[in-house]
């Protein structure tokens, strides 16, 4: 099965050079059947990787211990669900579980414009094999994961070998999200890509108008979802795995998968721009090339470890490779917006400051500065060597600092702009559509500083928060009210009715709104509490309203690891309500540990109960409690932004098929007892 | 042009105001990193900062004393004995032999007094060769084809 990998891999290699080549020969001679053949050689490297992914796969399932790749990432005792998690642990199946991602759509985006767009889409093909060229060369010759296991003999020479047991997947990705934490993450990153083929490509063919950008919006949303999606999954993992009581610390993979997201954050909006008013082209497109080159940057500083790494880290060849490809990408866009740039040229300019176009140039411009902001936090090592000879990092307060400002300021504009007008707002608009949400927000902000809400940040945030989903049910209320009134149904029915209406402005609205929940949970971490206790049995503990009780300890074996297990039984106002069991696991092939952390998540708080091992003075185990107010927000928030995403991902107007009969030419049969001509209308009104 | 000059304001409060607030954060937070064996040539006021070292944890080194964890790192040939003050518990991928970065000072007599330590990080995890465990063969160059 490895040779059979192995091979399929050398043969979507060729597949895709010459999806490329003959490509570029397709565009240059617009031979019919040279174009078909590179769509089909593109749709055969997306099978071919396919096949390769799934026989490494196979090879983790069929527990074959003579592949370098799986001994080092698996074991027989691993259970399934960890083997198909094992593909992307390591450096070379993550490097394949790339490939595979953007093979799923760059095949979805083949068949589904197969005979559409024939002008743009050679082009389009030609950019993505690129970037699959570029993985499948890493896969075949840097980074294989067919590689065999081998030892050297007593002669010296290196013998093919098959190890008894693997050395079993390291105990943090042993955790139900981290199975799908990566997918998600990757396929953001991968997705990414198609929007990217379709800017480049529409710029290279000078393709008219504003079309690539309605072809690319559902590929640019669903890869947004996806990556929202990870970073969520991701935070919630370090929450519950890290036993650190947080979920963001600002670490260079954390940034890293947080650079795409802004930048396509941005351009999501922006696009608005080009759609409705022919503004911002240059800017489009070039967000979409630096969200792309953010996608390469972030796979870069997850694998390589440049950034992360003291001296003693950086190992990595494939660093040089990435760098490469990442000055190609950038000269190729640089060559083709220089080349076409006249074709980019705006049809309007800014009317007013109050208008929809500043609300989204203010949102760009801050998504933009955070971008800046993350990337030269994260970079900063790096350039700080090159520049000073000192290797120099900055902390969570260098990124605090300047992101929560700007996360409030694009909140704001969160509640703001979907209701300013294009071109200019009048002020009777303005008292009508803010006048109430502003004035509920600001008695939110009083009631709190009555109650003693005292930390600036997080009143502003409360502030904005209430203000932002009053304007967003305010809309929905006005809307709801107008069907409701025609239609007689009740005023939740009225609301999915109006949704269903226009998908894309109401998902919008559904996604504005799960970012207020999220808000809503980072507010809450200015008021974390926590306590350390070494606890003998029966000791209590005090945190907030809740008593913790140590009942007692035990030991439990599993099948791949041994479980110690604290039982602390959890007191609120001192009524017992709930046992909690944090845990130290030992895996038994890696002897290391694992910490599996004991949460009560409520709306109102998590109760967050690590069991920090023992204390080697006093042999007595380490309770470490935590109470995080509002965090539950933060992961309910992020459903609600991947359904509202899901919402405005459908189809805009419902059709409504209205069977009516055509007037008939005089002596024209009507075939089969069917009226001879069906209309289909949208129902729109 | 005053519409254009308005949007200019905008623009730059908003850009002045963070780089304001990143030099801030950026003084508050700025740690140097530098390996065992440049530690040991720092002089005058570069040796106060603060800074972040990485190396491999010598084995058996590690011992968990009262209020501090006191282990020694090697890298380069050279070791450096440590102390941890922090009061987070140390990460479970702390281990002998694990790659560990610590950030902090140095203190008195050679100790560096450290106040975080963080152990090789789960996305960059990947087994040692010759390792414990069942395998002990290395994996090699040479291709499965």
């Amino acid at each position: 099965m490895d040779v059979f990998g192995s091979f399929a891999l050398v043969l979507a290699f060729i597949c895709a050079v010459y999806a490329f080549g003959g490509g570029i020969a397709a565009i240059i001679t617009r031979h019919p059947l040279l174009i078909k053949s590179t769509r089909q050689a593109g749709m055969a490297t997306c099978c071919l990787i396919f096949l390769a992914t799934f026989s490494l796969e196979y090879l983790f399932f069929s527990d074959n211990f003579s592949i370098a790749y799986v001994v080092s990432h698996s074991n027989r005792d691993l259970s399934t669900f960890y083997k198909v998690a094992a593909l992307w642990s390591g450096q070379e199946g993550s490097l394949l579980f790339w490939s595979f991602l953007l093979a799923i759509y760059v095949f979805s985006v083949l068949l589904t414009y197969r005979n559409k767009n024939g002008e743009l889409m050679p082009y389009v093909g030609v950019v993505m094999a690129g970037v699959q060229i570029f993985f499948l060369t890493l896969n075949n010759f840097i980074e294989s994961p067919f590689k065999a296991l081998a030892s050297p003999a007593a002669d010296g020479a290196l013998r093919l070998v098959t190890a008894q047991d693997g050395r079993g997947l390291t105990p943090l990705l042993q955790y139900p999200e981290m199975v799908i934490h990566p997918p998600n993450l990757y396929s953001g990153y991968t997705g990414f890509t198609i929007p990217f083929a379709f800017a480049l490509g529409a710029l290279l063919a000078r393709y008219p108008g504003e079309k690539w950008i309605h072809l690319t919006r559902k590929w640019t949303m669903i890869a947004w979802m996806f990556q929202s999606m990870g970073i969520l999954l991701g935070a919630h993992w370090a929450y519950a795995v890290l036993g650190w009581g947080g979920y963001w610390g600002w670490d260079p993979v954390e940034n890293a998968s947080l650079l795409p997201w802004l930048s396509g954050t941005a351009f999501l909006h922006s696009v608005m721009m080009q759609e409705k008013r022919g503004m911002m082209k240059v800017w489009n497109v070039w967000l979409v090339f630096v969200t792309f080159l953010l996608c390469i940057l972030g796979t870069f500083l997850t694998r390589s470890g440049v950034v992360s790494s003291v001296h003693a880290f950086a190992n990595s060849s494939i660093g040089s490779w990435f760098v490469g490809f990442i000055v190609i990408i950038l000269l190729t866009c640089f060559g083709a917006y220089l080349k076409n740039r006249d074709y980019l040229k705006s049809e309007n300019q800014l009317d007013s400051i109050v208008s929809r176009e500043s609300s989204f140039l203010f949102n760009n411009l801050i998504l933009l500065v955070a971008c800046i902001a993350v990337l030269s936090g994260t970079l900063f090592p790096v350039f700080s060597e090159w520049f000073t000879g000192n290797r120099i990092s900055v902390g969570a307060p260098f990124f605090n600092k300047v992101n929560i400002p700007l996360g409030l300021l694009l909140l704001f504009l969160t509640g703001v702009g979907p209701l300013l007008a294009w071109r200019k707002t009048s002020t009777d608009s303005l008292k009508r559509n803010f006048g109430w949400p502003l004035g509920i927000g600001l008695a939110a902000g009083v009631i709190a500083l009555v109650f003693g809400f005292r930390q600036f940040y997080s009143w502003v945030c409360l502030i904005l928060c209430v203000f932002v989903a009053s304007t967003v049910l305010l809309e929905f209320y006005r809307g709801a009210k107008v069907i409701r009134s025609r239609s007689g149904a009740s005023y939740a029915a009225s609301a999915v009715e109006l949704a269903m209406r226009n998908t894309r402005r109401y998902g919008g609205y559904i996604v504005h709104m799960g970012m207020v929940f999220v808000f809503i949970g980072l507010a809450g971490a200015a008021f974390n509490r926590d306590i350390q206790k070494d606890m003998r049995q029966g000791d209590k503990l005090q945190i907030g309203p809740y008593t913790l009780v140590l009942q007692g300890f035990d030991t439990k074996p599993e099948r791949n690891y041994t479980a110690q297990r604290l039982l602390v039984e959890v007191l609120e106002q001192n009524k017992p309500t709930m046992m909690l069991y944090p845990e130290k696991r030992k895996f038994s092939t890696t002897e290391e540990n694992g910490t599996m952390v004991a949460i009560r998540s409520t709306l109102k708080e998590d109760l967050y109960v690590v069991f920090a091992g023992m204390n080697p003075d006093t042999q007595l185990p380490v309770v470490h409690a935590y109470l995080n107010p509002l965090v539950k927000w933060i992961w309910f928030g992020g459903v609600v932004v991947v359904f509202g995403t899901l919402v405005a991902l459908m189809p805009n107007r419902r059709a409504v098929l209205v069977l009516s009969t055509a007037p008939q030419p005089v002596g024209q049969a009507v075939a089969h007892g069917l009226p001879s001509s069906v209309t289909l209308r949208e129902g729109h009104d | 042009m005053k519409k254009q000059a308005k949007f200019g304001v905008g623009i730059g409060v908003i850009v002045i105001a963070m780089g304001f607030l990143a030099w801030l954060g950026y003084g508050e937070s700025k740690t140097y990193y530098h390996t065992i064996a440049e530690l040991q040539t720092l002089k005058g006021s570069a040796n106060t900062q603060r800074m972040r070292i990485g190396g491999t944890v010598a084995p058996g080194s590690i011992r968990h004393l009262a209020g501090r964890t006191d282990f020694v790192l090697e890298g380069e040939g050279k070791t450096l004995p440590i102390s941890y003050i922090g009061t987070d518990p140390l990460p479970d991928t702390f281990i002998d032999k694990s790659q560990a970065l610590v950030e902090g000072r140095p203190g008195p007599e050679g100790r560096f007094v450290a106040e975080v330590v963080q152990a090789k990080c789960a996305s960059k995890y990947e087994a040692a060769p010759g390792g414990k465990g069942g395998a002990t063969p290395s994996p090699t160059e040479r291709s499965a084809m």
